[in-house]
């Protein structure tokens, strides 16, 4: 029962710990009155809205941080891939006119998840050459501004976004009800 | 002396990919792809520029004992970039979607598809 209730304030703390880390790297003011207006302030937001940031509350901890440091993997490899593709953008932009070759692109992604596909759809908008124009369902609708943006779209940024989130709830389903 | 010429450099990358953005949003030939330019062009070259920024600040960096609050700086400089990476798609996206839905006529290259057409509709 005890081991319970202290699960339950795990993420509220989680919640508490990260916004008054930025209190204090946004205010950077260390003296007793400004730190004690932000306990007060970050108290405040997170009795109200704590819900908000982490929607699954049984997925241990642990897998929060082994899922925090693949989604850092990530993002070193969008923000090489960004590079890659802005430096192609700028040979178009002083290329001629005849190399470009706008198409709208379907891509069926097999994510179910909201936030994945969120993720999936900036990704994609991050990376020069590609915009996210629809989403429907499963189905993005993308422009692409030239053969070699849409040949980017192979799928490997979706492998690499299920790749974050595979395994993240330790147990089965069905296990969690008895 | 070495480290404003590092920020230096960062800074005349970012704005060389800034450039690149102005030229293509001037050059490219309809909406769409104009959209391209103007609404990515900016993300590594915001980027690159804020981490010049970022790196000058190291200038007066002596001594972690007294100089921390530079460090703090240089925390909210890189929160920026954050939050222009979060933001930035989204209006790109958002720009987009609202002109294919006010019935802009794309541009497409010749031989190549045009879903969107096919799926949504001919307007």
């Amino acid at each position: 029962m005890e081991n319970r209730n202290t699960k339950r304030y795990i993420y509220p703390a989680l919640v508490f710990g990260l916004l008054f880390l930025i209190w204090m790297v946004f205010s950077g003011l260390f003296d007793p009155f400004h730190l004690s207006l932000g306990l007060i302030s970050c108290g405040l937001v997170t009795w109200m809205s704590s819900d908000l940031l982490f929607e699954h509350r049984d997925v241990p901890l642990r897998n929060r941080l082994r899922q925090a440091i693949r989604f850092l993997s990530y993002a070193g490899w969008l923000l090489w891939q960004v590079v890659l593709a802005n430096i192609h953008l700028i040979k178009l932009a002083f290329g001629p006119k005849e190399a470009l070759h706008p198409q709208f692109v379907r891509y069926e992604t097999s994510l179910k998840n909201d936030f994945e596909k969120y993720l999936l759809a900036n990704s994609i908008t991050l990376t020069p050459g590609t915009v996210t124009t629809k989403i429907l369902g499963n189905t993005f609708y993308i422009h692409a501004i030239d053969d070699i943006a849409s040949a980017g779209l192979d799928g490997e940024m979706e492998r690499r976004i299920a790749w974050i989130f595979s395994g993240w709830k330790n147990e089965p389903e069905e296990k969690a009800e008895i | 002396m070495i480290v404003t010429i590092i920020s230096v450099i960062f800074i005349l990358l970012g704005l060389l990919f800034f450039l690149g953005a102005a030229v293509g949003l001037i050059r490219f030939p309809d909406f769409y792809t104009r959209t391209h330019a103007a609404g990515k062009g900016d993300t590594l070259s915001s980027l690159l520029v804020i981490l010049g920024f970022a790196v000058y600040q190291l200038k007066d960096f002596h001594g972690f004992s007294h100089d921390w609050p530079i460090l703090l700086v240089i925390l909210k400089l890189l929160a920026v970039s954050l939050f222009i990476f979060l933001t930035s798609p989204s209006s790109t996206h958002a720009l987009m979607d609202a002109g294919w839905e006010d019935k802009v006529e794309p541009e497409i290259g010749k031989g190549r598809p045009n879903h969107l057409n096919d799926d949504c509709g001919k307007f």
